[in-house]
């Protein structure tokens, strides 16, 4: 059954019609972490849209907090097999802010150890985790661009804000894939242990 | 009624049935300044939500602008009082450039950012009152209902300043606190916001 209005069609085959203004960002996945060792987003699977559905993804993380105490690293990688390998050469950029609670240092500074020169490894997203105390997490964004194209290679921008004890961090990386196969599918993980809770939400913007 | 479609439910007991896809962004609150001591979204209040009911909140502010010379743009939260004072650590860096060419910086400014103070944080430098200056940018807030956890934010604002700079500013930080954060205050450091644009945005 449709339903036609003044000569507009709302709805017709079990869907709203394509041409009505729904607003410009569609929500696609909420993977809730539970102490996993990987969150994953395949395009094609578990109602994953990756593809060229739309020109940009963004992801967005809530209250990540780690398994681990140490400083382990909040990383990703990107797949061009269905998530078979996550093993896409990136390079990246990664610069940080960084302030202390407790009238500490402070500084803005590029760090070296965590970019990639056409390395094949995860990206790191976010270099510190969270520190022993069980309030401590991170949130914010990465936007990755056109990760269907078969011309070009896949950019992405990210930006968190985190905490590891008495710090506060704020995270800036960028890169490429540098593929011009289509990338699929996105993987995220702790460098050591898992991630213990929190959220990662993928949307799609028209 | 509901209304079902090729099988598909659409509609029912009076909303879009939550299987649908439609946006996920929805603008929640518009406040137009006027001359405002401060803009406030204090969930419960005037139709604002900030709750649980979204995973984040953006916050968009456009062409903001003081009522006095060279005063910023700051921020203060509500968690579980009335009072806009929770506890946060800040980062502030910038990057500037003058509309005579011949001065630009990047840099961290230890004079606006915060360290587990309790008082507003700064999302600007300085702003002109002149008829063309203001300041426009964004606050993302992630997950600002938990009780588990401290309360992220990020901020990116751009602003014509009151000795003609262009100032690209960036500010993190978290609410130091474990109880929800429910309300949002934005506030000039002297005087008062003489007008703007905020719109409150729930992302699901």
């Amino acid at each position: 059954m449709g339903l036609i209005s003044d000569g507009t069609t709302i709805f017709d085959a079990g869907a709203l019609d394509s041409g009505l203004a729904k607003g410009a960002v569609t929500f696609i996945k909420k993977l809730t972490a539970s102490s996993s060792s990987t969150l994953s987003f395949v395009d094609g699977s578990a109602n994953v849209v990756l593809d060229g559905t739309y020109k940009e993804y963004l992801f967005t993380f809530n209250n990540l907090h780690p398994s681990e105490n140490a400083h382990a690293n909040f990383t990703m990688n990107f797949s061009i097999d269905a998530g078979s390998n996550y093993n896409v050469q990136k390079t990246t950029t990664l610069f940080r802010t960084y302030n202390q609670e407790n009238n500490g240092s402070r500084a803005l500074l590029y760090q070296n150890e965590f970019d990639l020169a056409n390395g094949t490894g995860f990206k790191i997203l976010y270099a510190y985790g969270a520190g022993d105390d069980a309030d401590l997490c991170w949130g914010g964004t990465m936007s990755l661009y056109n990760p269907s194209s078969t011309t070009f290679v896949k950019h992405f921008i990210s930006n968190i804000s985190g905490t590891d004890g008495n710090y506060e961090h704020q995270h800036h990386a960028a890169g490429y894939g540098n593929t011009t196969s289509a990338v699929d599918a996105v993987q995220f993980k702790m460098s050591a242990g898992t991630i213990d809770a929190g959220d990662i939400c993928l949307y799609g913007i028209a | 009624m509901g209304v079902i479609s090729n099988g598909t439910t659409l509609l029912d007991a009076g909303a879009i049935d939550s299987g649908i896809p439609t946006g996920a962004m929805t603008l929640i609150k518009t406040i137009t300044a006027s001359s405002s001591a401060n803009v406030t979204f204090a969930h419960g209040a005037s139709s604002v939500v900030l709750d649980n009911t979204y995973a984040s909140y953006l916050i968009k502010y456009i062409n903001v602008h003081p009522s006095e010379n060279g005063e910023q743009l700051k921020i203060n939260f509500r968690d579980g009082s009335t009072a806009y004072d929770a506890t946060k650590t800040t980062t502030f860096f910038r990057a500037i450039h003058n509309e005579a060419g011949n001065d630009t910086e990047l840099a961290y400014r230890t004079a606006q950012d915060l360290q587990n103070g309790t008082g507003t944080a700064h999302l600007t430098q300085g702003l002109g009152t002149d008829g063309d200056q203001s300041a426009s940018g964004e606050l993302m807030l992630f997950a600002p209902s938990s009780t588990t956890f401290v309360k992220h934010f990020i901020a990116t604002t751009n602003t014509y300043s009151d000795d003609d700079y262009n100032y690209t500013t960036f500010v993190s930080g978290y609410c130091n606190v474990t109880a929800a954060i429910d309300g949002v205050q934005f506030t000039m450091s002297s005087g008062n916001i003489d007008s703007g644009t905020f719109k409150l945005y729930g992302i699901k």
